[in-house]
């Protein structure tokens, strides 16, 4: 599995009431609340962001409220991947959960430009930078999490231990 | 080397002697929680998984809580979704809108949760319930309709960072400026994806509001729950009151810690958290220029009884400053009726004062207080975010009850001084 697009950068602590507001939590539709994902902080991500393009961001991303919703109007809106310096541990929890790739890389996460243009192997958890042509390595994630995240989220991982019991 | 209090609590809940920090383990549940907001998608996902039973409908508890008595249409459909399936599958513990509380406030109080459980709630301030010495966290909606079906979570046994705490706080400070200080010296990632314990001397002065409301913020500082150890208030607050019996754990004499941090409650000062993020605090006193809009006192983290008792005794008697929108809301209908017959109420509203029934309304900014561009509000609320409470131009100012209230009177950010 991989992404390849552009890149959105961000800066440390990106709340999960700036992914998604609350005020917009009225609905679980999540086509519907993609349609403000980022919005007090870019109001451009959605008119911009294309499938496969990559958010790059720096400590502790999706910190805050436990909303599901913040992982997945990234993903609803086309979001291939996200790579931060960290996650704040409920995001990074929920991203798995429901299939948004995400990788820690401090290098990365450094170096990388708003506008680069990007390949994220997430197998390898290499990531290539087509712009600048540098390469970074991420860390690999425990076997625990590669086997829910290959199931297709948590719940599709729990169907598949209840048939083999 | 020996545990600690989580994880011991977690051993025991996956049937182990030993769990080791880094280690993933999967554990039984003692109560799955979800609200308003983060429910309605547990309901699509346990549904679009083929589940058809909860594990058990005494272990689940469903608060309407965040936009009730509903705000809107849509906010109406999603507490209709919950109340349905709290219907038809029995969920014993099911609060709507008469019964309902701020849930980190109500399950407490009403004895859902006890010491020595593993619980979680989809909503990140199920924290909470560590100062009654249970292990819970907040997960997302996925990972509660899986606890609903299966009464398991997975977890990474987390380290841990010791708060050693000693002396006994001023009179004009509260729990909340303990972990506005810890939160200010640590980070909003200070202790991101690790257990805070807290422990010493000190701990058998603070009362389990305090506790209550210095766990409730824990993953404000990034951590996967926050604990105090059970002592004879704990006992005493649990007796009659909790429908489970409690089990007391304690951390291992020599049980390892990423490192000590020592707080003395003496030097504590009301410290506020400036926007736009929880760390950024300042003791009260040197923000006396803030000139202010609103003022909210409430949340899961200060709505409860001595939370109304600090405003009381600040409020009674006095008028707030011209110009000052004040909004008091008691997080549970047993803490609004105790106000309403202490002559609480009467003494909120003849000051100048709003007083809501429960709901977590402004504190996220859904209804009930909603800031303008532009717009201050010192609240007694749990985060400062960016358009937290409105406008993405507004700001907001975390706070305790006392310095909350003698701000209201001044129209400006007050510490607290005891007359």
């Amino acid at each position: 599995m991989n992404t390849q697009g552009k890149v959105f950068k961000y800066p440390d602590n990106v709340d999960t009431d700036v992914i998604i507001p609350a005020r917009y939590l009225n609905t679980p539709d999540a086509k519907e609340l993609a349609q403000h994902c980022m919005e007090d902080i870019d109001k451009n991500f959605v008119k911009e962001v294309k499938d496969g393009d990559v958010i790059v961001a720096g400590w502790n991303f999706g910190c805050g409220s436990s909303r599901e919703h913040a992982p997945l109007v990234i993903k609803t809106c086309g979001t291939g991947c996200v790579i931060a310096k960290s996650f704040a541990r409920i995001f990074y929890r929920n991203a798995i959960n429901i299939g948004l790739p995400i990788l820690e890389c401090v290098e990365a996460a450094e170096e990388i430009q708003v506008g680069d243009e990007v390949k994220v192997d997430f197998d390898t958890g290499k990531i290539s930078n087509l712009t600048s042509g540098k390469e970074y390595m991420a860390q690999p994630f425990p076997p625990f999490i590669q086997n829910i995240i290959k199931a297709g989220g948590l719940l599709a991982s729990l169907k598949g231990e209840s048939k083999n019991e | 080397m020996g545990m600690t209090m989580t994880q011991k609590i977690l051993a025991a809940h996956a049937g182990l002697d030993k769990v080791v920090p880094g280690q993933l383990i999967n554990a039984s549940l003692d109560i799955v929680l979800g609200n308003d907001i983060t429910t309605p998608v547990a309901v699509n996902e346990f549904k679009k998984a083929g589940f058809t039973e909860v594990f058990d409908k005494d272990r689940i508890a469903i608060v309407l809580d965040h936009f009730v008595p509903n705000k809107d249409i849509k906010a109406a459909e999603q507490s209709k979704t919950c109340r349905e399936f709290a219907c038809s599958h029995c969920v014993s513990h099911f609060y709507d809108v008469g019964k309902m509380g701020i849930e980190h406030a109500l399950l407490p109080e009403q004895g859902v949760v006890t010491a020595g459980d593993c619980i979680i709630g989809a909503d990140s301030h199920t924290c909470t319930y560590g100062a009654l010495g249970a292990f819970a966290t907040g997960v997302g909606s996925t990972d509660m309709a899986a606890g609903m079906a299966t009464g398991m979570a997975w977890f990474k046994v987390p380290a841990a960072i010791k708060f050693n705490l000693t002396g006994k706080l001023p009179s004009n400070c509260s729990g909340k400026d303990v972990i506005l200080t810890i939160i200010g010296m640590i980070g909003v990632d200070g202790a991101l994806y690790k257990s805070m314990e807290f422990s010493g001397e000190g701990v058998s002065s603070l009362s389990i509001d305090d506790r209550l409301c210095i766990c409730n913020m824990a993953i404000e500082a990034g951590a996967k729950n926050g604990i105090f150890p059970v002592d004879e208030k704990t006992k005493e607050y649990m007796e009659g009151r909790c429908e489970r019996t409690p089990v007391i754990y304690e951390a291992d004499e020599d049980a390892e810690y990423e490192k000590t941090i020592d707080i003395d409650l003496c030097s504590i000062l009301p410290t506020v958290a400036c926007p736009h993020l929880p760390e950024n605090t300042k003791p009260a006193k040197e923000l006396s220029h803030i000139k202010i809009d609103q003022v909210v006192i409430g949340s899961c983290t200060n709505g409860r009884m001595e939370d109304m008792e600090a405003a009381y005794k600040i409020l009674n008697g006095k008028k707030v400053a011209d110009g000052i929108r004040v909004i008091i809301i008691p997080a549970t209908m047993q803490i609004m009726r105790e106000c309403i017959e202490r002559g609480y109420v009467t003494a909120f509203m003849d000051a100048g004062a709003v007083v809501s029934t429960p709901t977590c309304g402004p504190c996220l900014g859904g209804y009930m207080g909603i800031l303008a561009a532009g717009e201050k509000c010192v609240a007694t609320t749990n985060r400062n975010f960016v358009g937290r409470m409105g406008h993405v131009e507004s700001e907001v100012y975390l706070a305790s009850p006392y310095t909350a209230a003698a701000s209201a009177l001044t129209g400006y950010i007050t510490e607290y001084k005891e007359a």
